[in-house]
């Protein structure tokens, strides 16, 4: 069986697995790590959202052979330390602020994804703007979506001051 | 439980110098090392009323929480409060959490009455506790009601039994004393000592039965303040665990094979072999729902579930399509009995609603490990001992050797009343003889999973001489599967039901408890006919409300227009009740009720009542062209925007206002989802429906700018129900929006229900693959 070689929230990982076992699972169900959620495996749903070298992609349609061995992959877990200084990421904070989840299944991607909204709007060096939450695909089924839509506005301010 | 029940008591009591009267309940300090106190889960329940007067609809006086509260009665049982060393309190609460924040609101009330910070709180979901019998169903929007009570009383008796050990200690009475977050202090010397130091002294050896007086309301500081939920930190961090987290050992991901057909079952595999070489695969089951395979890694299990040739038997539907339930659902109607004479002049409304799944984000899971001398399961489940008690018959073992778990679930909305996902667990487990973490694929729920019935909803009002003299609704349904234990509980309290429920079957009576109309109208009318069940549906949240307050509110527009007196005038011209007035006056004022706006936006407006409580809900609906015809990429449902929705409720008593609000502002996602974008479509014994992209639940590109959640407070001490009563009111409020910014009302709900705006995916194999371009498409 082939093996496996990534980088995944900061530490180098190496699993023996077939190469087209998809990553979610890796992740999941080999490595233990499950803050990304399943909630469709077919790119839809967005709950499993995570970061791939920075970008915010879905695992659950990631070969895990389709991995390079410097690929950066972070998941909520792991996002905390990529934000300057200790403690949580401006945008958990903002989440916990705004007392955004409910469930709560869907918030690790969706938090996921509000980060990497707001890096691509940094590198674009534009404000958030009310249509850009029209391109937030993850469903949350029990309707936090005013809430999301408060925190992100919060979170976008303080990573704009970090 | 050892411990003997006894018979609750109240009594007036004089207390403290201004001799406010305070009721005092019974509670009962337990035998422990530390200091247990318990009350009796049935404390503080109105009782039914003996007879019901012919003019209010029988939920006005006794409603399903009721049913549900008095369901306790001749089951009463236990709920205690430990105080620990460490100085935190610990609950173990029977019912479920789903998301719907009662861990949280719970906390608050045993921290009001403890005087403890909400945060030494721990309250965890209690595994199935048979003793309860039906009081650990987690339904209705009943848990705050039904447990506030018992758990204040169990919290101020651990409360005075603190300060009772502290007097001793301290040397001093326990009127001298005071407790101040965790701690009892004497304000004369100084001298204090925390709970923790307290826990063991205070801890008695035998059973004692104590009286208690609750916190008087004004002094509530917990109570009514806004407070974050407690799982918070974890929800954001990825440590909250659901069920598919747990990490039981040898249970290993496993999933079903599924007919193709609603409710299909399996002749047998073809390619056995085949299957269990493939790799990762360690056991292949015929279940009596599908073929079952168990695998390292749930990818490796779709791949195997994919590969499977299956021969299926027809499922029930076979045949059925959208169109011969309707049409059977039409055939089935009662008729409408208030004659139309020439004087009288009639609106009628009639409107279907399509089938809809309950289905949450977390697919259906369960951990089972079934042995042949006992079982364990883990699993979200909202009544665990019906789990327990179906288990244990499947796999043959006394009830008391199946140990059930309750996991926090990634939303229910109605799904997670039933145990569907547990026993399919034990019993692929039984057949494989080894521990399973069962999943369901994403597209095994709109197709297998439970759904809200197909229905449609008639009423016809009469007018006379500018009065509504008679209000007609017939609502008729596809059968709602309440086997779940509301019905049992109906059975278990059949006799103490008001009269002129008795003769109803479980649906019926579950209508006639849900159902309010909340109007003078004269003669009101409001019944249930249902049609037989070829389908797995269940009671999804708010049950039947939201399309009968659908019809019911559109009806009371029509009847409105047809007297050319404003929709909101209208409405508080005939509501028997002022809470309802109120809830409704105050959207009205802070949404601008007739405010100019554009052809083709409208504003909508509907009331609901419901839970003890009541909510009204005003929209601005946009369906002009361009935001109609929003294109925002494929399988992206756009359609009619709401930009503006305020909302008003009043609850009774508000435990916790941010979950409240929190509540409301879900609720009507799910309302505005039910109105205009979600549903499931039959063709041929198949539902269409396999994921996020063909059954369109609100996305952000539906989600209103806008949202207000106003909370109006009506003095009521007593509270109710708050995780459904947005929905209906909701879907209502952009129905009728609808109706006045088109000038038509819809046959079917949701509107665009007659277009299918997605290429089904396939039915054999029953689920589609994993894609395998997710690194193209990072963002
Ligand atoms: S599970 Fe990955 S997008 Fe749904
Ligand atoms: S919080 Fe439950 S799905 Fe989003």
């Amino acid at each position: 069986m082939p093996k496996q070689t990534f980088i995944l929230n900061g530490e180098k990982v190496t699993v023996t697995v077939e190469d087209d076992v998809r990553l979610l699972w890796v992740l999941r169900d080999i490595l233990g790590v499950t803050g990304p959620k399943y909630g469709c495996g077919i790119n839809v749903c967005k709950a499993c959202t995570s970061h791939i070298n920075g970008k915010a992609f879905n695992p659950c349609s990631v070969r895990v052979g389709d991995l390079q061995s410097d690929d950066e992959v972070t998941t909520i877990e792991g996002l905390a330390d990529t934000a300057p200084g200790p403690g949580l990421h401006p945008m958990q904070k903002a989440w916990i602020d705004r007392d955004v989840a409910q469930c709560g299944y869907c918030q690790p991607g969706q938090i996921m994804e509000a980060v990497a909204l707001v890096r691509r709007l940094q590198k674009e060096g534009r404000p958030l703007r009310e249509s850009d939450f029209d391109s937030i695909r993850n469903i949350c089924r029990c309707g936090t979506y005013t809430r999301i839509r408060e925190a992100i506005e919060q979170g976008a301010r303080a990573m704009g001051r970090s | 439980m050892t411990t003997p029940t006894v018979e609750t008591t109240t009594s007036d009591h004089e207390d403290g110098p201004g001799g406010v009267e305070r009721r005092r309940f019974l509670g009962y300090v337990l035998a422990g090392t530390t200091l247990a106190v318990a009350a009796d889960l049935s404390l503080g329940t109105p009782k039914a009323m003996a007879a019901i007067p012919s003019a209010p609809q029988i939920s006005d006086v006794y409603d399903l929480e009721d049913l549900q509260t008095d369901a306790a009665l001749p089951t009463s049982a236990l709920i205690s409060i430990t105080i620990r060393e460490n100085g935190t309190a610990h609950f173990e609460f029977p019912r479920a959490e789903v998301g719907q924040g009662i861990i949280t609101s719970t906390a608050m009330i045993i921290a009001e009455e403890l005087d403890l910070p909400v945060r030494r709180v721990e309250v965890t979901l209690a595994p199935a506790r048979p003793e309860l019998l039906l009081n650990q169903l987690t339904g209705g929007s009943n848990t705050t009601f039904s447990t506030y009570t018992p758990v204040r009383v169990a919290a101020a008796l651990a409360r005075q039994q603190l300060l009772a050990a502290a007097a001793i200690e301290l040397g001093t009475t326990a009127d001298r004393l005071v407790t101040i977050a965790g701690v009892v202090r004497d304000p004369l010397t100084g001298q204090s000592r925390s709970y923790g130091d307290l826990a063991v002294s205070a801890a008695s050896q035998v059973l004692k039965t104590v009286e208690v007086a609750l916190r008087p309301e004004k002094d509530f500081k917990v109570i009514g303040k806004p407070h974050s939920r407690l799982d918070a930190h974890d929800a954001v961090t990825g440590a909250k665990r659901f069920t598919t987290d747990l990490k039981v050992p040898n249970a290993l991901p496993t999933m079903v094979c599924r007919a193709p057909q609603h409710q299909g079952t399996p002749k047998r595999l073809l390619n056995r072999s085949q299957i269990l070489r493939m790799p990762g695969v360690t056991h292949v089951a015929q279940v009596p729902t599908g073929i079952a395979v168990r695998a390292r890694t749930f990818g490796q299990c779709i791949d195997a579930v994919r590969a499977m040739r299956v021969e299926w038997n027809a499922g029930p539907a076979d045949g059925q399509s959208d169109a011969t339930v309707l049409k059977a659902l039409r055939a089935a109607e009662l008729p409408l009995v208030v004659p139309s004479t020439p004087l009288t002049q009639t609106i009628d409304v009639d409107v279907a609603f399509a089938f809809r799944s309950s289905a949450a984000l977390e697919t259906y899971s369960a951990i089972a490990d079934v042995r042949p001398d006992r079982a364990e399961i883990w699993a979200g489940l909202k009544v665990p001992i019906l789990a327990q008690q179906n288990i244990a018959q499947m796999a043959g073992l006394p009830q008391d050797k199946v140990k059930v778990h309750v996991i926090t679930s990634g939303g229910s909305f109605g799904h997670k009343l039933f145990s569907d996902h547990a026993l399919e667990a034990a019993t692929i487990s039984k057949a494989m003889g080894v521990p399973v973490k069962l999943m369901w694929h994403r597209a095994d729920e709109p197709r297998q999973g439970r759904l809200h019935p197909m229905a449609t909803s008639r009423v016809r009002a009469s007018i006379l001489a500018g009065q509504v003299v008679s209000f007609e609704q017939r609502h008729t349904s596809v059968v709602t599967d309440f086997s779940h234990g509301l019905g049992e509980i109906l059975t278990s309290t059949a006799d103490e039901l008001p009269t002129g429920l008795g003769g109803y079957g479980f649906s019926q009576s579950i209508f006639l408890l849900t159902q309010q109309l909340p109007y003078n109208f004269g003669v009101v009318t409001q019944l249930l006919n249902e049609t037989d069940g070829a389908f797995k549906t269940g009671s999804m949240r708010n049950i039947y409300s939201p399309d009968v307050a659908v019809a019911a509110e559109l009806a009371i527009d029509q009847i409105a227009k047809a007297l050319k007196v404003d929709p909101v005038e209208f409405r508080t011209a005939h509501l028997k009740d002022p809470r309802v007035v109120k809830v409704l006056e105050t959207v009205a004022k802070a949404g601008r009720w007739g405010r100019r706006l554009p052809k083709g936006v409208a504003q909508g407006v509907a009331v609901h009542k419901e839970y003890k409580g009541c909510t009204a809900v005003l929209v601005e609906l946009d369906c002009r062209p361009t935001t109609v015809n929003r294109d925002l990429g494929p399988e992206t449902v756009t359609g009619p925007r709401v930009t503006k929705a305020v909302i008003a409720v009043d609850p009774g008593l508000v435990i916790n206002p941010r979950g409240l609000e929190a509540q409301m502002q879900g609720g009507f996602m799910d309302g505005l989802a039910l109105t205009l974008t979600s549903s499931c479509h039959l063709r041929d014994g198949k539902f269409l429906e396999a994921s996020w992209d063909n059954y369109f639940y609100t996305r952000q590109w539906n989600v209103p700018p806008q949202v207000e959640v106003h909370i109006v407070d009506s003095g009521v001490t007593t509270p109710g129900g708050a995780g459904e009563a947005a929905v209906g009111t909701s879907a209502a409020a952009v129905a009728c929006a609808y109706a006045r910014a088109t000038g038509r009302i819809p046959e079917m709900f949701p509107i665009n229900h007659g277009t299918i705006s997605f290429k089904p995916k396939t039915f054999v194999p029953p689920i589609p693959p994993a894609p395998t371009n997710g690194l193209k498409t990072a963002r």
